[in-house]
C-alpha cells in the first residue's frame, strides 16, 4: 500500500499568485467604491411612485377609434419602410457579402468589404436615423434609408460568414467544368448558402420592423412617429392603442418568421 | 494527349507535393495512380486543370503548342471544359437536382444569364437524359442531389464530367466512400465509358486490387515523385513495397 495521500487541487485561471491577489484587490476596491458613493435618492423614489401610477392609469382605456387614421397611415408608412428597407439592404448585402468571404474574395476586395461592413454596424440605427433625418427631413423615406444601411452591416456579415464555411468540393468541381466566376456564384456557392439566405431575409424583416417603431420617435415617420405624437398631445389612450399595435405586429411577424425560417432545409 | 514536363508544387508551407513529374499519356489509355496518402496523387491531378496552380513546370494537352499553365484566365476555361473531372465523396452540388448536376458540366458553353435561367440548349438537354439513361437514373432527374445513394451520386459525377465531352477524364478517388460492390461497378462504369468514347484517364486509386483489375497502365507515386510506372501485372511485391513501405504484399500481388 501507498502511505502517501494523493493530493490534488485545481490550477487557478491565472498562474501568478500576485497578480491574482492583487487583480482581485483591485476589482473589489473599484466596486466597493462604485456602491459607495451611488446616491439614491428616496425622497424621489416615494414621490414617483403615486406620479407613475397615475401614468400608467391613463392609458386605460386604450383608444383606437379617435386617431383611427393615424393609427393605419403609420402602420402602413412603417410596413412599406421595412420592406422597401429590407429589399434594397439585402441587394446591396449580396455583392457585398461575396467580397467580405475570404475564400472568394481577394484580399484587396476583402478588406474593402470587410469596412463596409463595420463602418455599418458601428453605427446603432436611432443615431443613423438622427443624421438622415436632419438630412433629408422628417418622415419615412429618412427611416428607410437609415434601415437599408443597417441591413447591410447586419446580413452582409452573417452571410459571408456561411458562405466561407461552403463545402469546397462541390465549388470545385463547378469551377472544373470550365465556368466562369459568375456562373461559378450560381451554381458552386448560390445553392448551399440558400438556406441561411432565406433565414436571414426573414429574420432581418422581422428586426426592421421593430427598428421602424424606434426609428420614428427621432423622425423617421411610420408608427414610431404616430407614438411620439400622442404623447406630444398628452393622448394617452391612444398611445396604449399605438402601444398594442406595434406589441402584436411584432408578435405575428416574429412567429411567422421564426416558422418560416424552421421550416426551411 | 496529355504530357507533363517536371511538373512541381510546394505549398506555401514549404510542403514538396509534387517533385518534378514526368509523364506522357496516349488516346485512350486507362492509368491508374496509386500510392500512400499525401503522396501527392490529388495535387498532381489538379495541377493539370489547374485548380491547385502549378509552382513550376509544363503541361501539354491534347497536342496543342501552348504550354497550360501559361495560359491565361479564358482559355484555361476552354481547357478545362475538355477535361472532365470525378470526385471523391461524389462533390455533387446538393441543393441542385439531378439534372442541374448534369447539365452544370456544360456550363463552360452557355453564357451566364442562360444558365442562370437554366435555359440550356436543347442537344444539351437531350444529352444529359441519355446520358442518365445510360447510368440508369432517368427516372431520378428532378431528384435534389442529396436524396441518393452514395453510388447514384457517383454515377451523376460520371455523367457531369461526361456531358461535357471531354477527352480527357481526371478521377480523384472514385470509390472512397462506396462499398465494394458499388466500387467495382463504378470502375467498370468508368472504364466502359472511357473506351466507348476512346477517352483518356487517369484514376486515383488507394485500392490495389481494383487498380490492377481495372486500369491497363499503373504509376506509382510515392511522396511526390512517380517509382513505378507499368504493366498492372508488373506489381510484384518488392515494387508494392516500394511504394507503400514494408507490409505483408503476397496476397496483392497478381499472379
Amino acid at each position: 500500500m501507498n502511505d502517501k495521500k494523493v493530493i490534488w487541487k485545481r490550477k487557478p485561471l491565472i498562474k501568478n499568485r500576485l497578480l491574482r491577489i492583487g487583480l482581485i484587490l483591485l476589482i473589489s476596491t473599484y466596486l466597493l467604491s462604485v456602491f459607495l458613493t451611488t446616491e439614491i435618492d428616496w425622497q424621489r423614489i416615494l414621490e414617483g411612485i403615486p406620479r407613475g401610477k397615475n401614468f400608467i392609469f391613463a392609458f386605460f382605456p386604450p383608444d383606437f377609434i379617435t386617431r383611427s387614421d393615424e393609427i393605419l397611415a403609420g402602420i402602413f408608412e412603417s410596413l412599406w419602410m421595412t420592406i422597401v428597407a429590407t429589399i434594397v439592404g439585402i441587394l446591396i448585402s449580396i455583392p457585398v457579402s461575396l467580397g467580405a468571404a475570404k475564400n472568394i474574395a481577394p484580399k484587396f476586395v476583402y478588406f474593402l468589404s470587410r469596412g463596409v461592413i463595420t463602418l455599418s454596424r458601428s453605427f446603432q440605427e436611432v443615431i443613423l436615423a438622427i443624421f438622415f433625418v436632419k438630412l433629408m427631413g422628417f418622415g419615412p423615406f429618412a427611416g428607410m434609408v437609415t434601415l437599408s444601411l443597417s441591413t447591410i452591416g447586419f446580413f452582409a456579415k452573417l452571410l459571408s460568414e456561411d458562405i466561407e464555411d461552403i463545402n469546397k468540393s462541390q465549388a470545385e468541381a463547378i469551377k472544373s467544368t470550365g465556368s466562369s466566376w459568375f456562373q461559378w456564384v450560381n451554381y458552386g456557392v448560390q445553392p448551399q448558402v440558400m438556406p441561411r439566405f432565406i433565414g436571414l431575409s426573414l429574420y432581418r424583416l422581422d428586426i426592421n420592423f421593430r427598428e421602424s417603431a424606434v426609428i420614428g420617435i427621432v423622425g423617421g415617420g411610420g408608427i414610431g412617429s404616430t407614438l411620439n405624437t400622442a404623447f406630444d398631445r398628452y393622448e394617452f389612450e391612444t398611445a396604449a392603442a399605438v402601444l398594442i399595435v406595434i406589441i402584436s405586429i411584432v408578435m405575428i411577424v416574429e412567429y411567422t418568421s421564426s416558422h418560416l425560417r424552421k421550416l426551411i432545409k | 494527349m496529355l504530357k507533363t514536363i517536371n511538373l512541381k508544387k510546394v505549398y506555401p508551407n514549404g510542403e514538396e507535393a509534387l517533385k518534378g513529374i514526368n509523364l506522357e499519356i496516349p488516346n485512350g489509355q486507362v492509368v491508374a495512380l496509386i500510392g500512400p496518402s499525401g503522396a501527392g496523387k490529388s495535387t498532381f491531378i489538379r495541377t493539370i486543370n489547374r485548380l491547385v496552380e502549378p509552382t513550376s513546370g509544363k503541361v501539354y494537352f491534347a497536342n496543342k503548342k501552348n504550354d497550360i499553365t501559361s495560359l491565361n484566365k479564358s482559355k484555361l476555361r476552354k481547357i478545362r471544359r475538355q477535361i472532365g473531372m470525378i470526385f471523391q465523396e461524389f462533390a455533387l452540388v446538393e441543393r441542385l437536382s439531378v439534372m442541374e448536376n448534369v447539365l452544370s458540366g456544360r456550363l463552360g458553353y452557355v453564357g451566364f444569364w442562360n444558365s442562370f435561367f437554366r435555359k440550356f440548349p436543347q442537344k444539351d438537354i437531350e444529352e444529359a437524359f441519355r446520358l442518365l439513361q445510360r447510368i440508369g437514373l432517368e427516372h431520378m432527374l428532378d431528384k435534389r442531389a442529396d436524396e441518393l445513394s452514395g453510388g447514384q451520386r457517383q454515377r451523376v459525377g460520371i455523367a457531369r464530367a461526361l456531358i461535357q465531352n471531354p477527352m480527357l477524364l481526371l478521377v480523384d478517388e472514385p470509390t472512397a466512400s462506396l462499398d465494394p460492390k458499388n466500387s467495382r461497378q463504378i470502375m467498370r462504369l468508368i472504364c466502359e465509358l472511357c473506351k466507348e468514347r476512346n477517352l483518356a484517364a487517369i484514376i486515383n486509386i488507394h485500392d490495389v486490387f481494383l487498380a490492377q483489375n481495372f486500369a491497363e497502365r499503373i504509376i506509382g507515386l510515392k511522396a511526390g515523385e512517380i517509382v513505378y510506372d507499368g504493366k498492372p501485372s508488373g506489381l510484384s511485391e518488392t515494387i508494392l513495397t516500394k511504394i507503400y513501405g514494408e507490409e505483408d504484399w503476397s496476397k496483392n500481388v497478381a499472379n
